[in-house]
């Protein structure tokens, strides 16, 4: 877990070590990117035939009307499911999700939290996530996989029916579909914050160390 | 140079990237969003590409919609039928929807209207209401799907349009049936041959087991359940087969033109 890895050693001869490699840095910028057309095409889309009593403002939506945040939608999902993919086959090989994400622990997320909240919770390692982190990292990368899920069960009902059926069919799926991205929406403002109030951890991100 | 290297670290771009597209979001028209909206001058610096300066966001958009077509028609298995609901399920009162009020939908005088048949087809005869009605039919209960997101069950009765294509000896190789419809500003869609061909594509005659009202585009429409609501014409005057891609009133406009479910 806490064991230095041998790329660690490499850089920290050099400099301070590295605590996020490139890959995560350029696949964490590409998807925040994606997220962020997909997001604001999405809600112009959810404009033209709201689920619930309300609609997003205009200003906030991308693609200008209905047609525009379509194109836009099924243009930058190229970008996210690819980057996505990439993401989560990297997880898998480098470890990175074993060693990053694992174990979460329920006594761990709890004492962590009761930490966080009483602003005790240590930033002083980056390369270790708290527990905290890891269930929330670790639950936004299972809502990534939903809503691109979701969203293919939307874009063809007919072709992956099986797929939509999962998601309780069509109408199912827009449901599943619109709360994924509440929960991203949550995630983001939260992450941000946090970012920001942390901001070694966002240098982190930018330049490694 | 020293600096260009530091802005070529993968992220710093591209989150002033989408600081700068967010920026560029608001108070545009429609058009002018996708037309002049944002430049993609900054992707270009990232990623290093060859892109001339006109290289717009419009262009990229459009070019991803041809590729969006590309792979629906590659996903789209004919044997794939489109779910099918018990009578139950439908939705009551159907949705009427248009790009205009019900009170001015086309009204068609079924005495007089003539389905018109072009293109690469033996016989080019062409059809009265009562001769259309003479076809064998069947009835389906799917699920229509609008690009707007909403959807609704409904029922329709009608000729499988692959068994009328055969009847008038249709190049079943070509690429589109092309229909042009009665509606005010005009209305025509192209379909792709394959969803032509698709056992539940459908010319429908009747909706809910009546005469297809007005409202559901009486004399006759395309129902394809296999595509969204504004790949199945109402009104229907004249179809055409054809190898030419000629376009359609809301394909025109931007809307992804294969649109299939």
């Amino acid at each position: 877990m806490s064991a230095v890895t041998v790329s660690d050693q490499h850089a920290a001869s050099a400099k301070a070590k590295v605590i996020q490699p490139a890959w995560v840095r350029a696949l964490h910028w590409t998807n925040a990117f994606a997220m962020v057309l997909m997001i604001m095409s999405g809600w112009q889309i959810y404009n033209a035939s709201p689920l619930f009593g309300f609609t997003f403002p205009r200003s906030i939506t991308l693609g200008g009307w209905l047609a525009g945040g379509l194109l836009w939608h099924f243009a930058a999902m190229w970008l996210l499911m690819v980057n996505g993919l990439i993401y989560l086959v990297m997880g898998f090989v480098t470890g990175r999700f074993r060693k990053k994400l694992l174990p979460i622990t329920p006594e761990g997320v709890i004492s962590d939290t009761k930490a966080a909240l009483t602003g005790k919770l240590s930033h002083d390692d980056l390369s270790r996530y708290n527990y905290v982190q890891k269930l929330l990292y670790a639950g936004i990368i299972v809502v990534g996989i939903l809503i691109v899920l979701s969203g293919l069960a939307l874009w063809k009902p007919v072709q992956l029916q099986y797929l939509a059926a999962l998601f309780g069919g069509y109408e199912g799926a827009r449901y599943v579909h619109f709360f994924c991205m509440a929960a991203i929406v949550a995630f983001m403002v939260v992450h941000v914050v946090l970012a920001l109030l942390v901001p070694k951890s966002l240098r982190a991100m930018i330049i490694g160390r | 140079m020293g600096r260009m290297r530091k802005l070529l670290i993968p992220g710093v771009d591209k989150t002033l990237l989408v600081r700068d597209a967010v920026k560029s979001m608001p108070d545009l028209t429609r058009r002018r969003f996708i037309s002049g909206g944002v430049s993609l001058g900054a992707l270009t610096l990232l990623t290093g590409c060859d892109v001339t300066d006109s290289f717009s966001a419009e262009e990229m958009l459009k070019q991803v919609s041809k590729f969006n077509d590309g792979v629906q028609a590659l996903m789209f298995n004919p044997n794939a039928m489109a779910p099918t609901f018990p009578e139950s399920a439908i939705t009551k009162p159907f949705p009427f929807n248009a790009y205009y009020d019900l009170d001015e939908a086309p009204e068609v005088d079924g005495k007089t209207w003539k389905l018109e048949v072009r293109g690469l087809v033996e016989n080019k005869k062409s059809w009265t209401l009562d001769e259309l009605y003479q076809l064998p039919q069947v009835k389906q209960v799917t699920r229509h799907i609008c690009v707007e997101g909403w959807s609704a069950i409904g029922s329709w009765t009608g000729t499988p349009l692959r068994d009328f294509l055969k009847l008038i000896g249709a190049d079943t190789r070509a690429k589109y049936v092309w229909f042009q419809c009665a509606d005010k500003d005009g209305y025509n869609s192209p379909l792709d041959m394959p969803s032509a061909l698709h056992a539940q594509t459908q010319m429908t005659f009747k909706f809910g087991d009546e005469i297809l009202p007005r409202a559901y585009g009486f004399p006759m429409k395309i129902r394809v359940p296999t595509k969204l609501g504004f790949k199945n014409p109402k009104y229907v005057m004249s179809m055409e087969v054809t190898n030419d891609y000629k376009g359609g009133f809301w394909e025109d406009q931007g809307y992804n033109s294969f649109s299939g479910s």
